[in-house]
């Protein structure tokens, strides 16, 4: 079947290319090839990979986290670790426990540890050596199960930081409040946040000091919110953050820029943030 | 029995199994058989009010595990970190200055020598392969931490924030600093 196939598109574009130029001339899509052939062709075709994957089960509190390893071809799965995750739970384990939603990196579900750095695993490739994969949750977070982490507090921080437009003038034209494109172009980089967690799970002054300290994907939100035209409560954001806890807890370790799997830059808005408050 | 309900029902009646959704044939069969609209669960659940929520909630809560974060993370970032060296190198001095002053302080009850000149000879007796690794072993924090701080206060000013300058910023201190010591340590 799978020769069938190939010939008829060699056929196709042989007929094409004689009445067309070259350049114009699009190849069929050829993903589903590797997987869906009928007869692998062997052994040797096949590119086996572990991955190590942390697991816990809150029906069974008294045993300890262990990690599980599962072996995968990677000519059978997508390219991604959501998807060898996903295949993992279909095909080997369905008891094997993560959050995910989108599988495009905007919801920030699958944030985990991936191979020791945060990142979300529907962004994150499976590297192509033959190394074990490491899966873990998020760092020093409670684990619900396996890879769930229990982000309540994480929550519950990013809602003190009132992270909505506070004012108490009405707009000139009653009806939307206006801002110049200088004052847009400040919120980018911060409004595309989308509080996965990785940022703030990475540093280890929030490993340390998460009851108090904000860590860094909640003070960007705060930034985004400081620094809205339209807002007009920046002496309260700021006086909320006044203390020696909720934002010079940040020593500047910049794990978080590093990490982010969005490509923001948490660090760069809690410098802005000292240099608003100091100013 | 509210409109809609009738019309799957006789949707339900008339169709055919789909044989194709394996999913459905048991709840098919079923509806075949008595001609039920009520739904079939494969997974039988238990009503629980929502203060037994709230204490299973809570025993779980209880047991739950902290992932794993220092022994997992990329040791480059934490381990071996500027941050970390920083604050490692500042302690030592400021630590070496407190036992070095109480030691001074408390040299002429002990009976010690650890005046300038007593200590510049004894040092300079030494070969100079360990008088050099010595004066490194000085040499490198010294250098690293004042390069590194010099770093820190351009950050305060919101500047080299990028992850490439980050990334690439600490390999060059780490560099400078080795260079410096050697200098300082075999030069001066």
């Amino acid at each position: 079947m799978a020769a069938l196939r190939s010939s008829s598109r060699l056929l196709a574009t042989a007929s094409r290319s004689a009445f067309k130029p070259a350049i114009f001339t699009r190849s069929m899509a050829t993903v589903g090839d590797a997987t869906n052939q009928a007869e692998p062709k062997g052994a040797s075709d096949s590119k086996m990979k572990k991955f190590q994957i942390y697991r816990w089960n809150p029906d069974q509190p008294t045993e300890k986290p262990k990690m599980q390893t599962y072996e995968l071809d990677l000519n059978k799965t997508g390219p991604m670790v959501l998807d060898a995750l996903v295949r993992i739970k279909n095909e080997i384990d369905p008891t094997l426990t993560f959050r995910r939603s989108c599988r495009e990196g905007i919801c920030g579900s699958c944030a985990m540890n991936i191979n020791g750095t945060n990142t979300l695993a529907c962004l994150c490739r499976i590297p192509t050596d033959t190394k074990d994969m490491k899966v873990y949750p998020l760092p020093h977070t409670y684990v619900v199960k396996d890879l769930v982490p229990d982000l309540t507090h994480f929550y519950k921080q990013y809602k003190s930081i009132k992270p909505y437009l506070q004012r108490d003038t009405p707009s000139p034209d009653g009806k939307e409040y206006r801002q110049s494109k200088a004052d847009r172009r400040k919120l980018d980089g911060l409004y595309e946040c989308i509080l996965c967690a990785c940022c703030s799970t990475s540093c280890p002054s929030y490993w340390w000091n998460q009851e108090e300290y904000l860590g860094p994907a909640i003070l960007l939100q705060s930034y985004r919110w400081i620094i809205d035209s339209r807002d007009e409560r920046l002496s309260e954001r700021k006086a909320a953050l006044d203390n020696s806890m909720s934002l010079y807890r940040c020593h500047t370790i910049l794990n978080c820029t590093r990490t982010c799997p969005k490509g923001l830059n948490p660090g760069l808005a809690i410098a802005e943030i000292k240099k608003e408050m100091s100013f | 029995m509210n409109v809609s309900r009738v019309g799957v029902r006789a949707l339900q009646q008339g169709a055919k199994p789909n044989v194709f959704f394996s999913q459905n044939l048991p709840r098919l069969a079923l509806s075949a058989k008595a001609t039920s609209t009520v739904q079939t669960r494969p997974a039988s659940t238990n009503k629980i009010t929502e203060t037994d929520a709230h204490s299973i909630l809570a025993a779980q809560r209880r047991q739950r595990p902290i992932s794993p974060h220092l022994q997992v993370y990329d040791p480059t970032q934490t381990w071996f970190g500027g941050s970390i060296w920083n604050r490692i190198t500042g302690g030592v001095f400021s630590g070496g200055l407190y036992v070095f002053g109480t030691a001074y302080l408390a040299a002429p009850l002990l009976g010690w020598h650890i005046e300038s000149a007593s200590l510049a000879a004894a040092f300079g007796s030494l070969p100079l392969a360990v008088k050099g690794s010595l004066k490194f072993l000085l040499a490198w924090p010294f250098a690293f931490h004042g390069i590194n701080s010099c770093r820190h206060l351009t950050w305060d000013t919101a500047k080299g924030f990028s992850k490439k300058s980050v990334m690439s910023g600490g390999y060059a201190i780490l560099g400078a600093s080795v260079v410096s010591a050697f200098g300082i340590a075999f030069f001066m």
